[in-house]
């Protein structure tokens, strides 16, 4: 059975939005896609979403009585997974249309989950106690050893933020749209070092959801998944094996191409998690796009740039964009968009896609492949 | 007020050896290897039969980053560094760099560390200190 994404739609505003809860974040997003699949709640008897309200409490308040539930919370990576989870559901005749929602007050916190974890948790017995500020200060760790074991550099690393700029101000949705130079990035105040505020992603309100359904029940021409993969490694970032290489990025890139049985040159468009400006570095290696320590001078020569030959985040990404706190749902979004033609930023003729999702700091990881024609 | 760790029943004998001034971690005794953080099997062959021993508290530096945005309690010390270590028996744990000003300069990756360690209410966190001394 061809599994497709039928629907995908993002709620109307991004940015701050205080008169949002995190439940009408999800709501939006649903009514959205539904919209966009020409599909009703009916349509739904597979419901996917993360922690706080959770799967029960969205599908009971969009009436739909769910056949098939998934609360996979695993970081931002989440929405990937249920994407893998429900074309594996629907496979086997679980479900058949997965309504998969995302909603988050992640600066505004209306309605939102408490952050935080106790004391005698992994993290507050092993973390904490130094003084982290949660993703600034721990999914940043390591970037230092990257940097001394492959030679990259801080004006490289800035590159990351200009590159996402330059898409980003194609895109009259991203939150910041002005051109940037890595003059400007290296003067940005010093959040923790070697990572200055233009180097760390926005925190935004927003939200998205998706329809994933069969290829005969979807409404409209669909996006087609041609593969997926998934992972974890550690849940504390300190206890990950190598700071210069995500395992989790390695496996559910892996398993992606594995199964979708396409090349690295078929992509022509890639969206990599965006949290710090060291994540897209990571991702394009350790996804095979390029070799170990070639990804800092890719990005500066403008490979990932609108023209280059390998667009990366083109909605201008985490740094530019939105970042929920949970932002894998957005690089999906941003993926079907170039796939139907629709996006903001257009890579002319982009027929295959890959998106790949962090979850926590390196903690989890899934990889989709898309299309809009079946190889 | 600086966050202190809250022992657990598997965590116990790590936050009993900081507190006598010893680094305390665990060893499996079927493949030999040491591991981080406390828990009741090895994560590299699986087997249970593991046991504690006092690390040599000899580290040197992994990676950090140099927190300019200081958590609640440590107002006074930022800019600070907040590091993984690794430790001369092979595990890493996060920890603080003291005994030298937070700067890129004065904490160069690879440098030899050793184990101080720090009162924080009923327990003590330990920190790492340039080996030769605070400078």
């Amino acid at each position: 059975m061809t599994v497709v994404i039928a629907g995908a739609a993002e709620t109307d505003a991004l940015g701050r939005l205080p008169g949002h809860s995190t439940m009408q974040l999800h709501l939006e997003a649903a009514r959205n896609a539904l919209a966009d699949a020409s599909m009703t709640k009916d349509d739904i008897d597979g419901i996917a979403t993360v922690g706080t309200p959770g799967p029960i409490q969205i599908a009971h308040a969009l009436g739909i009585t769910p056949a098939w539930l998934d609360g996979t919370g695993v970081g931002g990576s989440s929405f990937l997974f249920h994407v893998r989870h429900a074309a594996a559901a629907i496979r086997a005749g679980l479900c058949r249309t997965v309504l998969i929602t995302h909603g988050e007050s992640g600066r505004s916190r209306v309605g939102a989950g408490r952050y935080g974890m106790g004391p005698d948790s992994l993290l507050g017995q092993f973390e904490l106690p130094y003084g982290g500020v949660g993703p600034p200060t721990s999914f940043t760790i390591t970037a230092l050893r990257y940097m001394k074991e492959t030679g990259l550099t801080h004006e490289q690393l800035a590159e990351v933020a200009v590159a996402q700029r330059r898409w980003a101000r194609l895109n009259p949705r991203a939150l910041y749209r002005d051109l940037i130079t890595v003059d400007d990035v290296l003067a940005s105040r010093m959040v923790a070092y070697p990572f200055h505020l233009l180097e760390c992603c926005l925190v935004t309100d927003g939200g998205g959801a998706l329809i994933v359904t069969s290829e005969e029940l979807s409404r409209r021409p669909p996006v087609y998944l041609l593969g997926s993969g998934e992972s974890a490694e550690s849940p504390i970032i300190s206890q990950m094996e190598d700071f210069t290489t995500s395992k989790a990025f390695r496996l559910s890139g892996e398993a992606a191409f594995a199964e979708a049985k396409i090349g690295h040159d078929d992509v022509d468009h890639l969206m990599v998690y965006d949290a710090f400006a060291h994540v897209p570095i990571y991702g394009l290696e350790d996804l095979g796009f390029v070799g170990r320590g070639e990804a800092g001078a890719f990005i500066a020569e403008g490979h990932t740039s609108p023209g280059g030959r390998l667009p990366l985040n083109t909605n201008g990404g985490g740094l530019s964009y939105t970042h929920t706190g949970m932002y894998g749902m957005f690089a999906i979004q941003e993926s079907v968009r170039q796939l139907r033609g629709e996006a903001a930023a257009q890579v002319p003729g982009a027929e295959v896609g890959v998106v790949l999702g962090n979850g926590g700091m390196f903690a989890s990881a899934a990889t989709l492949i898309l299309a809009n024609r079946l190889p | 007020m600086k966050p202190a760790p809250k022992p657990t029943p598997e965590t116990q004998p790590f936050w009993d050896g900081t507190a006598a001034g010893e680094l305390r971690i665990q060893r499996c005794q079927t493949c030999a290897r040491h591991y981080f953080y406390p828990r009741p099997s090895c994560p590299h062959c699986g087997g249970d039969q593991v046991e504690w021993v006092r690390a040599s508290g000899r580290a040197t530096l992994y990676s950090y980053v140099i927190n300019h945005r200081p958590a609640p309690g440590f107002e006074d010390d930022a800019p600070y560094a907040i590091a993984v270590v690794e430790l001369e028996e092979g595990v890493r744990m996060m920890s603080n760099i003291v005994g030298v000003p937070s700067t890129p300069e004065n904490l160069p990756l690879d440098m030899e560390l050793r184990v101080v360690f720090e009162q924080r209410g009923d327990v003590h966190v330990p920190l790492f200190e340039p080996a030769g001394g605070r400078g």
